[in-house]
């Protein structure tokens, strides 16, 4: 069986997840891959939310909001600009793969965007391949 | 006149600070010689592994273990000590969540093994000699313990029924639950709910912290050596990155109290799941920056960042080590 890459999504209620819903509404077709959570803001996104996903089983995450200037609470994306760079610098550290974890903004209106960085993200999530972080804790708890 | 206490104390893979943190415990630790028999403690009495051995399970009131479980005589350690002990104590951050040995977490074993002993400038050149489980030799097999792939913290291997936080714990905090577990072996006090953190309080370092805090924005991070500072100020503030918002209190504020930032010794605060998120979170959050390429740059004022937020702790994060390449 091939490998199909899941993918969890943080999205902001605001923009990104309106412009997957807009990607639904105007039937644009992407990978089922993504599994979508919505949250009220991307500064809403700990960071242990994204290890959690990674621990969990996530071959990649995917996290959206609003343009830099249109947050709905004026500053929480730019929290999230602030966090995700160092947030990446720990997972590189941990050895996680720079494409498994993945920032873009994406606006209510841009619907096609969200599908072609569903596509996107899949596609490099694929060729890397399933990620090994879950077996790799499992196989610790029987095999020192 | 009751019969004394049993006690044991054990040390597993750390630095032995934890064994003389019993002893900073100053003239109390002659109450604790009155009040128990010190049934095994190999940096301070005498005592054999098959003396363990051979006592009866539960034979032990209390097993203090200090260190990480990092190799199979750690874990074989723990194992008795768990089933002779009524009551298993993690003392310190490496029985807690792993501790400094922990952030050999972040390389693998044959990393480490060719650092110690094949490629370092301090080894004779061209040394091929690694240590093997087992050596064969004419009078017969030689065993050593055996060095697990990784580090894991004491409840990864044994039920833990209370953890005693601190890198060392401090003795302040030491003597109250030394008198608290004699008075419940004693039938004179209600037991902690098990899996309590006992010795440290609920709430942030920063609560317990004197300095004055204003607002947190800051423009540059430094290493404590960079910069001589306020002393009267949150640290954070002045853009020297302390544990202390994302730590457990209980320490007496040991550390921003001597000019130092927390290092996080005490552990997560309760109902964090993962301390080094949070920091991560807490460190970011803080720099005062719109721009992609001035946050980069900021951030890249901080040189390993998976050590700073997981000093304590690597093997009791949810990752808990680097991914297999």
């Amino acid at each position: 069986m091939s490998f199909e890459p899941k993918i969890v999504s943080f999205l902001c209620n605001w923009c990104s997840y309106t412009g997957a819903d807009l990607a639904g509404t105007s039937r644009i077709h992407y990978s089922p891959n993504v599994r979508v959570i919505r949250v009220m803001c991307t500064a809403r996104i700990d960071p242990t939310f994204v290890i959690m996903a990674l621990e969990e089983g996530a071959d990649g995450v995917l996290i959206c909001g609003c343009h830099p200037g249109d947050c709905h609470y004026t500053e929480g994306n730019y929290k999230t600009m602030r966090r995700y760079p160092l947030l990446k610098k720990l997972l590189a550290d941990y050895g996680i793969d720079d494409a498994r974890v993945r920032l873009e903004w994406v606006s209510a209106s841009e619907g096609q965007r969200f599908a072609d960085l569903v596509n996107d993200m899949t596609e490099r999530v694929r060729e890397l391949g399933p990620s090994t972080i879950r077996p790799a804790l499992q196989s610790d708890a029987v095999e020192r | 006149m009751p019969e004394k206490l049993q006690i044991a104390k054990y040390w597993g893979a750390g630095c032995g600070g934890c064994d003389v943190s019993l002893l900073d415990t100053n003239e109390f630790i002659l109450d604790i010689a009155a009040a128990a028999d010190i049934r095994f403690w190999p940096i301070a009495v005498d005592g054999k592994y098959a003396d363990l051995e051979a006592m009866q399970d539960g034979e032990l009131d209390v097993a203090f273990y200090n260190g990480a479980v990092r190799n199979s005589e750690n874990e074989h350690i723990a194992k008795l000590l768990r089933q002779k002990s009524k009551i298993m104590v993690a003392y310190g951050s490496c029985a807690h969540l792993g501790g400094i040995p922990g952030l050999a977490n972040f390389a693998s074993k044959a990393e480490i093994f060719d650092r110690a002993y094949l490629h370092n400038p301090s080894l004779e050149a061209g040394n091929k000699v690694v240590p093997q489980p087992v050596t064969t030799i004419a009078a017969g097999e030689l065993t050593i313990p055996s060095f697990y792939k990784r580090v894991y913290k004491l409840d990864d291997v044994v039920d833990v029924d209370y953890y005693l936080p601190g890198c060392p714990p401090a003795p302040a905090q030491i003597k109250p639950v030394v008198q608290l577990l004699v008075a419940v072996l004693t039938g004179k006090a209600e037991a902690p709910p098990k899996g309590s953190v006992v010795g440290a309080s609920d709430v942030a370092v920063c609560e317990d912290c004197p300095r004055k805090r204003e607002e947190k924005k800051i423009k540059k991070f430094y290493r404590p050596w960079q910069i001589i500072q306020d002393p009267e100020r949150c640290l954070l503030e002045q853009g020297i990155p302390c544990a202390g918002i994302v730590t457990r209190s209980g320490c007496g504020v040991r550390c921003p109290n001597t000019n130092m930032p927390c290092r996080g010794c005490y552990g997560p605060l309760p109902n964090v799941v993962d301390q080094g998120a949070k920091f991560v979170s807490a460190l970011a959050s803080i720099i005062d920056s719109k721009d992609p390429e001035e946050i980069e740059r900021i951030i890249g004022d901080i040189p390993d960042i998976g050590g700073l937020s997981y000093r304590f702790g690597l093997p009791a994060s949810l990752l808990q080590r680097r991914a297999e390449q």
